[in-house]
């Protein structure tokens, strides 16, 4: 389970690139059922989260995210092998 | 360096005044203008980019600057970019309209004439091909003569995209340089092997940039760039298999301001003067407290050679036309000795065109070098390593550039240039000759002081003024000065290169490009007319703009007795003279009716017109020699 620090902390960044303020994302949301989150935003939300965590993904981890939550989780790994 | 915006200063209470602008119903343009001189990275940039395309969906009416409207072409994705190129052009008060073809349609999209391309009327066509996409056909083994085929055949391929762009759309043509991705088969010496994609890279820019001399493209080289920034600053070889994204989001901000920065230099919007702090700018230590003796300057100190860098790369920029000044809280005395007699100096007082140096502040003192050099505030660039200095600037005086220096003087010459400022797209030989003349000008000015009348003053210097229609040798200094000359100028139309050419055509059309000789120097072209001949006989001057350079010279009116003769040859029987008021324009609001003209008209806006009976007019003399013949430069 992340902590909520890198959940809320993903959250922020989903919500700056969208730029929506108020976006609710729960462990199950998914990019199909939030407005904007298109492909070309999709690479920015990844982009970005790896700038401000200073991580890096593997193309074959993108491709097995299915929710909010596997993408957090997976931050939270990349966060924890770092330290 | 990074790809990073790192000249640019960072604001802690961004995120507050952001939210503020976007609160607003309509946010000033000159707020979002402010906004977007800030290290933004890409969130904030498309955050700002979504306030300005909701608030200025069409070009501010006021704008100084006409609005431009490029076209990417790409064989690769570009979608993420336009907003860092609309944010680039708002941080240069250009708007930007930015048209994204799908990507890999570009030839049907040009050659289609119902196409969106052609729908968006782009003023701007910006190429970016991949390596993959132009030599999907070669490989390692193929021989020498076949690698220079393909390299002939693509380079064909490409200057026939320009030709379309160029005669389909009436579009100026920009031509990125092919991104270094393709991993070396060889090594270092790559090069042994002809049909390796990195070699075809490497052969193919080089080739790009013999084409680009005499096409009138320019080129953005991001080859150039990444060999500063790093090729993985820009490049994501994963993001290009997931998305086909050859530039990454990450680097988008610098991508875009590459762009605008080539924009604005093709305008003459570049800025022109470089203002400079003297202690621990110039030189390590203070001069009123360490003296000559003690600053740290050349002499082996590994701090003293840092600050000769970053003189030497000031000379260097003086020496291709960047006028420098120099901004100093100092006695005068104190400041001027290690110009005069400090034997490490690179700078001398012959390099520096305006020298201030007291305790006043220096935004006051930044407005005095402004003046005196008759340029923009908006033209200069204030350069010290005083982040309290540097701040005050930035909030007395928005419009003057301030780079964030880094604390280490080895970095300050790699900061300057990487912000690109004086961006420029083609050398005229009066730009290498500039400091030069703004030194003779010092001289004359001296002269002037010394002289007790001025008529024997003006005579003394042995004027010429030469005159010639506007020819292609003239073409790229009369292109300059229409786009750049903002204060002795009537009409402040502006024009570009192929506007000009036409102009060239027209026998209708009276062009003279002037320049001015004189005993201390060539002063260069310094002046530029166009005039037009309607069917009653009436010479219209569309434009008629100087350099301040040359003023109280009596040039107006011996360039009016030229223009006067001119007109006549065509069968003009009167000139036809207009002022349109714009901010900067002042000095030239009485400029018809000193040389004799008669007000015809005079709108609610201070537009005025003017008329002059050609029979009527006394030549009046002046103490400027006219010359007809070679005008260039």
């Amino acid at each position: 389970m992340a902590s909520i620090s890198t959940e809320e902390a993903v959250a922020d960044i989903i919500r700056d690139v969208l730029d929506q303020p108020g976006l609710k994302l729960a462990r199950d949301t998914t990019a199909d059922g939030v407005e904007g989150w298109d492909s070309l935003n999709h690479i920015n939300i990844v982009v970005a989260t790896e700038q401000r965590f200073g991580i890096k993904f593997k193309t074959a981890e993108i491709e097995t995210l299915r929710n909010f939550g596997d993408f957090v989780d997976l931050v939270e790994n990349k966060r924890r092998a770092k330290t | 360096m990074s790809a990073s915006l790192f000249w640019l200063s960072e604001d802690p209470t961004w995120g507050e005044k952001y939210q503020a602008a976007s609160s607003a119903n309509t946010p000033a343009w000159e707020l979002m203008v402010g906004l977007a001189n800030h290290q933004l990275d890409m969130l904030r940039t498309n955050r700002l980019d979504k306030l300005l395309r909701r608030a200025f969906a069409e070009p501010p009416i006021a704008l100084r600057f006409k609005p431009i409207r490029l076209a990417l072409l790409s064989s690769s994705t570009l979608d993420h970019l336009p907003p860092a190129i609309r944010v680039a052009g708002l941080r240069r008060n250009l708007w930007i309209d930015v048209y994204a073809g799908d990507y890999g349609q570009y030839q049907q999209e040009l050659i289609d004439t119902q196409s969106a391309l052609h729908r968006a009327a782009p003023d701007e066509v910006l190429f970016a091909f991949d390596h993959a996409h132009l030599f999907g056909g070669a490989n390692p083994g193929m021989s020498s003569s076949d690698a220079l085929a393909l390299i002939d055949s693509t380079a064909d391929r490409i200057a026939g995209l320009w030709q379309l762009s160029k005669e389909r759309l009436g579009a100026h043509v920009i031509q990125q340089t092919v991104l270094p991705t393709a991993p070396p088969l060889l090594g270092t010496n790559e090069h042994r092997l002809a049909g390796s994609q990195a070699n075809l890279i490497a052969r193919m820019n080089e080739r790009l940039r013999m084409m680009t001399a005499s096409e009138g493209v320019d080129l953005l080289s991001l080859d150039e760039v990444i060999s500063q920034v790093g090729l993985n600053q820009i490049y994501d070889p994963a993001l290009w298999y997931r998305a086909k994204q050859e530039v990454s989001p990450s680097a988008a901000p610098l991508y875009g301001d590459l762009v605008a920065r080539l924009l604005a230099a093709r305008r003459g919007l570049s800025f022109k003067c470089l203002v400079l702090d003297l202690d621990n700018t110039l030189w390590g230590g203070v001069i009123g407290d360490d003296g000559l003796e003690g600053i740290k300057l050349g002499q082996g100190s590994a701090l003293g050679e840092a600050f000769l860098g970053f003189q030497r790369y000031c000379k260097d920029l003086a020496q291709r036309g960047v006028i420098l000044a120099v901004c100093s809280k100092n006695d005068d005395v104190n400041a001027r000795a290690p110009f005069e007699s400090h034997p490490e100096m690179i700078l001398r007082s012959k390099d520096i065109s305006c020298f201030v140096a007291n305790w006043d502040d220096k935004a006051a003192n930044i407005r005095r070098v402004a003046e005196a050099l008759n340029i923009g505030l908006d033209a200069l660039v204030f350069a010290d390593d005083n982040a309290f200095e540097r701040n005050i600037v930035r909030r007395e005086l928005p419009m003057v550039a301030v780079p964030e220096l880094p604390e280490d003087p080895a970095l300050y010459a790699s900061c300057i240039a990487g912000a690109g400022y004086f961006e420029s797209v083609q050398i005229t030989e009066s730009d290498l000759s500039r400091t030069s003349q703004y030194q003779a000008n010092i001289e004359r000015e001296r002269d002037r002081k010394s002289a007790t009348d001025m008529a024997g003053y003006l005579k003394s210097l042995n004027m010429r003024l030469l005159h010639a229609p506007f020819d292609s040798i003239g073409l790229s200094r009369i292109v300059q000065l229409i786009n750049k000359t903002n204060q002795f100028n009537l009409t402040t139309r502006r024009y570009d290169d192929r506007a000009v050419r036409t102009l060239m055509e027209d026998p209708t059309a009276l062009t003279l490009q002037l320049r001015l000789v004189d005993k201390l120097g060539d002063n260069g072209m310094i002046s530029v007319i166009i005039g037009c001949l309607d069917i009653d006989q009436n010479l219209r001057i569309d434009t008629w703009l100087m350099s301040c350079r040359v003023l109280g010279r009596e040039v107006e009116q011996a360039t009016l007795n030229v223009l006067r003769a001119q007109a006549v040859r065509l069968g003009a029987g009167r000139l036809i003279g207009e002022y349109i008021p714009t901010p900067k324009n002042g000095m030239v609001r009485e400029h018809y009716r000193k040389l004799g003209f008669d007000l015809l008209r005079e709108g609610a806006d201070g537009a005025s017109q003017w008329v002059l009976e050609l029979s009527s007019l006394q030549e009046r003399a002046t103490f400027i020699e006219i010359v007809p013949g070679e005008s260039n430069g």
